[in-house]
């Protein structure tokens, strides 16, 4: 059966050329890069080298990389290390209602150990309210952290505006840049952001594998406990493989940004087509938000059931953040944007990648209304 | 057999430092690391601040200066993590 992969946000394949970079790390140079001999500091350099192809990725410098096992742990990194660090200036920590989990949870952490933690409301479009932050912000506030990309709606964050509020009352910045690195150009000087995340598998590199990006001469507490690894500033010895792919991914990440704007086209094809059916609803901004991403409220069809039957035509998209969309029938995020339960339940969400082709939008573009009407049809909510 | 003494710490403020390390919240040993490298930059003569929330330090740093020749001047105690002033007494 002819397939199409529209689930970039979720994760995306592992290019062969990332693939083949991780091989002999995986088989022969096994060594651990704390041991000094030859098979040790071959897998020291392969991990330096990956630092620097991240970091060019961002525009940071290879010292400010710290390699970790996920997006979701360089962001607790992040929160809770930089929370903890800044602990006898305030107590008093940012960030929105729309973030992913692992921020959201992180925050709440730091709330049960007594922090008072500001959660910002976003609009219609999944903006997070700036003139809100100005007026939560004090001079005891030590994090702001706002996501650069929504990965459900794919909506666009004023992040470096957010810094600069946040760096007027002395608060750190960090963002969440899993859903936007390698879908858009990410810049951390220019966007002045303090901490940034990224996950090596949302963007064809391996799974088990994330960054923090902090900036130079910030203090940060650990969140495991080690030894010399990551500078003393993430311990266990380093998934040197998978180090390895993410920077040969980021390396590839960089050169294919020059796809944006043919992967933008598609994408638009894909809104026009899908816009064709009766009560289908783009959510999220309309011009502000990744080019890869379509989202949408299907009414009256379950977002979960809508996703099962396009796969079963070999059509893969997304209901929602893939972690929490198995557990919760409704998006907190188009929630908190102000849809009402049971719309919330109708998201369906198409996210392309480098490798999707005009034939892949035209295929879906000709499954899509059936399987709506099929749906719809056996839906108790319809009332077409 | 006699016991080895621990070496006696002088607790000292205001000492002006030609160089900085920043190890604070970095984990052990990354206090000793940095120390031995950032001393091979240094003159004779020079002194290094080195900053670390490390509580052990007070027995390495003083252990690693009695080893090496070089002259531990004093700590600070900032209350939140210690500077140490090491001077480079030996090349």
């Amino acid at each position: 059966m002819f397939r199409v992969y529209l689930d970039h946000m979720a994760t995306t394949p592992l290019d062969r050329e990332a693939l083949a970079a991780m091989l002999p790390f995986l088989e022969n140079s096994f060594g651990n890069p704390s041991r000094i001999y030859d098979l040790g500091s071959e897998a020291k350099e392969a991990i330096e080298h990956a630092r620097e192809s991240v970091a060019r990725l961002i525009n940071a410098s290879p010292g400010e990389i710290i390699f970790t096992s996920s997006g979701a742990e360089a962001n607790n990194l992040a929160i809770r290390g930089l929370a903890k660090a800044n602990e006898r200036r305030g107590m008093h920590v940012i960030t929105s209602e729309i973030e992913h989990h692992s921020t959201l949870n992180a925050f709440r952490s730091l709330q049960k150990e007594g922090y008072v933690v500001t959660f910002l409301p976003v609009n219609s479009y999944g903006e997070v309210s700036v003139e809100k932050l100005e007026s939560a912000i004090t001079d005891r506030t030590t994090l702001v952290s706002v996501m650069l990309a929504n990965y459900e709606v794919g909506t666009l964050q004023a992040v470096k505006e957010i810094a600069e509020i946040a760096h007027e009352k002395g608060a750190l910045v960090h963002t969440d840049a899993v859903a936007a690195a390698g879908n858009i150009p990410v810049d951390v000087r220019a966007l002045d952001v303090d901490a940034l995340s990224l996950s090596a598998h949302t963007m064809y590199g391996p799974k088990g594998v994330g960054a923090l990006y902090l900036r130079e001469g910030l203090r940060i507490v650990p969140l495991i406990y080690s030894g010399i690894q990551e500078e003393g500033r993430r311990g266990g010895t380093e998934n040197v493989a998978g180090i390895v792919g993410f920077g040969k991914a980021a390396e590839l990440a960089l050169k294919h940004l020059d796809k944006v704007e043919r992967v933008r086209w598609l994408r638009d094809k894909l809104i026009e087509g899908v816009l064709e059916v009766e009560k289908v609803e783009l959510t999220g901004h309309p011009e502000k938000r990744l080019p890869n991403h379509a989202s949408f409220i299907v009414e009256s069809v379950d977002g979960e059931a809508l996703m099962m039957a396009l796969s079963f035509e070999g059509i893969y998209i997304g209901n929602g953040t893939a972690c929490i969309s198995q557990v919760l029938r409704a998006s907190p995020i188009l929630l908190a944007m102000g849809y009402p339960a049971q719309r919330a339940q109708c998201s369906a969400i198409f996210t392309l990648g480098r490798e999707t082709s005009k034939r892949d939008i035209e295929y879906v573009l000709s499954k899509f209304p059936g399987v709506v009407e099929k749906l719809r049809q056996i839906s108790p909510l319809w009332k077409g | 057999m006699t016991e080895q003494k621990q070496p006696e710490i002088k607790f000292v403020e205001g000492i002006v430092p030609d160089a900085v390390e920043d190890v604070v919240y970095r984990m052990c040993p990354m206090h000793l690391m940095r120390l031995e490298e950032r001393m091979k930059e240094l003159k004779k003569g020079q002194i290094l601040e080195l900053q670390t929330d490390y509580e052990g330090a007070l027995v390495d740093i003083p252990d690693w200066c009695r080893k090496t020749g070089n002259e531990l001047i004093g700590v600070e105690d900032t209350g939140e993590f210690f500077k140490f002033y090491i001077k480079k007494t030996v090349d």
